[in-house]
């Protein structure tokens, strides 16, 4: 297992710099002089010159990367104009924040997502298969951004369960407790899609799997139909469906930009758009490549997670 | 065409997102015909008019805007964004995985190699940081978009093309001397056009919830130019004081997405055959029963008999009788074979016992199964569970299949005891061991932490036949057990049944199609066809005189009794197709010795120990058995 994940991390190297690559050639689409974008149209040509040497602009593009590259190595994102600080402090101070509201909501998507699809397939084509079929239907057509604010309308105005936005209370709050209430609509308004989509491709693989002869063979021993399901017939299934959830983890990561705008939650997700309508290119560039990375990172762990699962994958 | 249009609209579901999205479209087609008000002039008298409020039937927004009319252009707008994307992308796409996938080699590696790298990205970063780059901006959002999906595409397409570019026809093209860009746009491209049509239908809806989204984070449509994605953003503002902004083209975004989703489900349900027959249903834990007429009287004595079973499988509209009127009997330490050709029915009939018959579309419709005279058909759930794997084990064809490949072959068979034995873990870990000894395998204690995939296939058997000895059962049911297995492991393994049945005084029904295997082991035969027993008897008997000619010819096609692995598809002709049978022998069409009347009413089967269903039997049964019929 060990060298198992050895290998996993080597493979990550060259995807890692393939997204550093791609993320660089995107940015240097930039029309026109980012010097100019940066200290606006009102500089001064020498002004513009200088920022273009001090930033590396005027070297050649393959030289750029590099540089850009070494620095990111070092743990140098460059600053942030707008915030007037460096990178990789603000995206640090967002990140845990992402990390929760994304977290919680890959939860909630992975238990009740494998949980109704297993209700769903053990139920075929009864009433709680129907419910469930149609629930994820509505959920996966949804946007998450609308949801979040019907949401807000229903749970936070009119019933006043919830508070409206934030991660946590201005005054008092700060506790664990204050941040499950703040957590509660995010994570579930995130987690809708992708737990439609986890329920209804766990429902296909339970479905395929129930069919198979070892399924049968645990019924000819008589292990009750409970077991069969939810032990022989899920743990088979799982192999399918935790590559589902390693895709879903990168679309509720995607998810969790528009839920942190609707309830103003202090991720990076927001960063990032605030980022983009000020131009302040850098925090962009290193948002995403940060972001892109833990991607890639939290893949090598459904990867090991799966071998784990599965003797017959070769370690 | 129809028979998919046929399909589709069947799923109600699919038929209402057509109809919905039907009217959605021809609405955002017709728009600038409507007389809406102006969807950009502003009265900031008028602001936030409540819906059907006069002349504002949707209500105004926060610059007194009419909501209907900027809702329509809306639509319009979000739609032809959406499409263009999904278009754009499936055009770049299909065209990169088209040249990738002809190409093969090198040009394949490279550039399978970059879409990974772009799929590595959740999807929204990339877009972001497009329109990071190229400014905000509606086509901006609508370039990011559709380049976010261009890797989707391209994968999908590559494969068919990877595919279609090795049969004979494009081989044909390619020796024919014609270039490659012919050949792909002759012979590839018609035929992964389908393709690309459903990758489109089914993430269209996904690129107009995009597109509106970045809209939404103000960075797709730039005001007073308003996609539906922009109307909710600008809304928001106004959430909790003007609710109807936000929820107008909030409920528009879901409506058209939801169509889509509906249709695009209904389309792959049409184009996708196994859903059409059924066969995805998940078989239930016991076989249904659906038995007409009360149990028939049991007929024979043993400690398991079978009286008139009759199993159907119920396909749609078809129905085929498995298993149509069976009657068997196993005494204690009996070994009974039960032989015939694949589809004959001795399978289903096994399965039949203990309920095990996948259901949907098996159902029993009739007769008994008595276990020591208490009668299984339609017994409750609870109690077939009860005698599964306790009093009646079962041993199947494929190891390999039949073990869970992912349990270690310790915990299954510990499995199989504590389910009817309230023992410890470590309790039933040894007596685990003890059984694997009893199988005969070899360093037993390394063994039990193997996975099945780990043994080989005689290995995988023996624990197959360890698991169902775990119980000490009075019966064993073998469905070709060693069939999987090559001719000495065959051997063995059947001389370790022999030795457990005269050991422990198991009966045992032996399913195979092989009679070599039959001589060995079995006290007497019943040879099944077309879901009947059509001879039973002593198996030296049988073997010796055949009275059925297909048993005859059973036993003609085995060269040299335990060495034939040779199947019985050797016999000419086809085995009867159990829909619809023929009225009078099933075996007739296949029968040499057939006569007219061997057509017209059924033949009973007839004699005593011996017993064969034939009107011109090979071998004359003597009269003076029928006293000693059991
Ligand atoms: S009944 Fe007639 S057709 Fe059938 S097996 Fe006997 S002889 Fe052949």
């Amino acid at each position: 297992m060990g060298g198992y994940i050895l290998k996993r991390l080597v493979s990550a190297i060259p995807v890692l710099l393939g997204i550093t690559v791609i993320v660089f050639l995107i940015m240097a689409l930039i029309p026109g002089d980012p010097a100019t974008a940066i200290l606006g149209s009102y500089a001064t040509p020498e002004n513009v010159d200088r920022l273009n040497r001090h930033l590396g602009l005027d070297r050649p593009l393959w030289q750029q990367y590099f540089v850009w590259v070494g620095n990111l190595l070092q743990g140098d994102f460059g600053r942030s104009f707008a915030l007037n600080r460096p990178v990789l402090d603000e995206i640090l101070d967002r990140f845990g924040a992402t990390l929760v509201l994304a977290g919680t909501a890959f939860m909630l998507c992975a238990i009740i997502g494998i949980v109704a699809g297993v209700v769903s397939a053990a139920r075929q084509y009864r009433f709680a298969d129907k419910a469930i079929t149609a629930a994820v239907i509505l959920g996966i057509s949804v946007p998450s951004f609308f949801l979040g604010m019907m949401m807000i309308l229903l749970f936070a105005v009119k019933l006043r369960w919830f508070p409206v936005s934030g991660m946590y209370s201005m005054f008092g709050g700060g506790d664990l407790a204050d941040l499950i209430r703040h957590l509660a609509m995010p994570a579930i308004a995130l987690s809708l899609v992708a737990t439609g989509v986890v329920a209804r491709l766990s429902r296909a693989a339970m479905l395929e799997v129930l069919r198979l002869d070892f399924v049968r063979t645990a019924r000819a021993k008589g292990v009750p139909e409970r077991r069969v399901i939810w032990g022989h017939a899920l743990r088979a299934a799982m192999v399918s469906i935790i590559p589902v959830l390693g895709l879903q983890a990168g679309f509720v990561l995607s998810g969790a930009v528009y839920i942190e705008i609707v309830f103003q939650w202090p991720g990076i997700g927001r960063m990032l758009v605030d980022a983009i309508l000020k131009r302040d290119i850098l925090l962009v560039q290193g948002g995403v490549v940060f972001v892109a990375a833990c991607y890639v990172g939290f893949n090598i762990v459904v990867d090991v997670v799966q071998a784990w699962l599965d003797p017959r994958i070769k370690t | 065409m129809s028979l998919f249009l046929r399909l589709l609209f069947r799923n109600r579901l699919a038929g209402f997102g057509a109809v919905v999205l039907g009217i959605i479209v021809v609405m955002a087609l017709v728009t600038p015909l409507l007389p809406l008000h102006p969807p950009n002039v502003t009265n900031t008298a008028n602001r936030f008019l409540r819906p059907l409020a006069e002349g504002h039937l949707l209500g105004t927004d926060h610059l007194g805007r009419d909501l209907l009319s900027r809702l329509l252009h809306g639509t319009r707008l979000s739609l032809a964004v959406g499409f263009a994307a999904a278009l754009i992308a499936a055009v770049i796409g299909a065209a990169i995985g088209i040249v990738a996938g002809y190409a093969g080699g090198r040009t394949d590696n490279v550039t399978m190699r970059g879409v990974d790298m772009l799929m590595a990205f959740p999807y929204i970063l990339l877009a972001l940081a497009i329109v990071a780059a190229l400014g905000p901006g509606l086509m901006n959002a609508l370039i990011a978009v559709a380049v976010v999906n261009i890797p989707f595409f391209a994968r999908n397409i590559r494969g068919v093309t990877v595919s279609i570019s090795h049969r004979e026809f494009v081989d044909a093209a390619r020796l024919s001397g014609l270039g490659p860009l012919r050949i792909i746009l002759t012979e590839v491209l018609p035929n992964v056009v389908p393709v690309i049509v459903i990758a489109m239908s089914t993430t269209v809806g996904w690129m107009i919830l995009e597109t509106a989204g970045l809209s939404f984070l103000g960075l797709g449509s730039q005001p007073p130019q308003a996609d539906l994605g922009s109307m909710l953003g600008e809304a928001r503002g106004a959430l909790i004081t003007a609710p109807h902004t936000s929820i107008v083209p909030g409920v528009m975004i879901l409506l058209i997405v939801m169509s889509i989703n509906l249709l695009g489900d209904g389309v792959r349900d049409a184009l996708d055959p196994r859903l059409r027959s059924g066969a995805l249903a998940r078989p239930m834990a016991a076989t249904l029963v659906d038995r007409k007429a009360p149990a028939p009287p049991a007929r024979t004595e043993g400690l398991l008999t079978i009286d008139d079973l009759r199993t159907d499988f119920r396909l749609g509209r078809r129905t085929a009788h498995a298993v149509g009127g069976v009657t068997l009997a196993i005494r204690p330490g009996e070994c009974l074979g039960l032989i015939g050709e694949s589809g004959s029915g001795k399978s289903v009939t096994a399965l039949s016992v203990m309920g095990l018959v996948a259901s949907p579309p098996g159902v029993i419709t009739g007769g008994a199964v008595r276990l020591a005279g208490e009668d299984l058909v339609g017994a409750p759930y609870g109690r077939l569970r009860d005698l599964r794997g306790n009093r009646v084990a079962y041993i199947f064809q494929d190891p390999l299949s039949t073990l869970h490949p992912l349990y270690r072959v310790g915990d299954q068979l510990a499995e199989a005891i504590r389910v009817h034995h309230a023992v410890s873990r470590a309790e039933a870990g040894e007596r685990a061991i003890k059984l694997l000894v009893d199988v005969q395998i070899p360093n037993p204690r390394a063994r039990i932490g193997a996975y099945p995939h780990q043994l080989s296939g005689g290995m995988r058997q023996r624990v197959g036949i360890a698991m169902a000895l775990s119980n000490d059962p009075d019966v064993l049911i073998a469905d070709e057990p060693t069939t999987a297995l090559d001719v000495t492991v065959q051997a063995q393994i059947l001389k370790l049944l022999d030795d457990l049945r005269r050991d422990r005084g198991l009966a045992i029904l032996f399913i195979t199609h092989d009679f070599g295997v039959v001589a060995q082991l079995c006290d007497r035969v019943a040879v099944m066809y077309a879901g009947r027993i059509v001879e039973e008897g002593p198996t030296q008997e049988v073997l010796d005189a055949p009275a059925h000619p297909y048993t005859a010819r059973l036993i003609a096609c085995v060269p040299e009794l335990g060495t034939g692995r040779r199947r019985l598809e050797a016999i000419s002709g086809l085995p009867p197709n159990v829909d619809d049978l023929p009225p009078g022998c099933a075996f007739a069409p296949r029968c040499d010795k057939a006569q007219p009347e061997c057509r017209q009413g059924e033949i009973p089967l007839e004699g005593g120990v011996r017993r064969v269903r034939c009107l011109y039997p090979e071998t004359h049964l003597p009269e003076t058995e029928l006293e000693a019929a059991p």
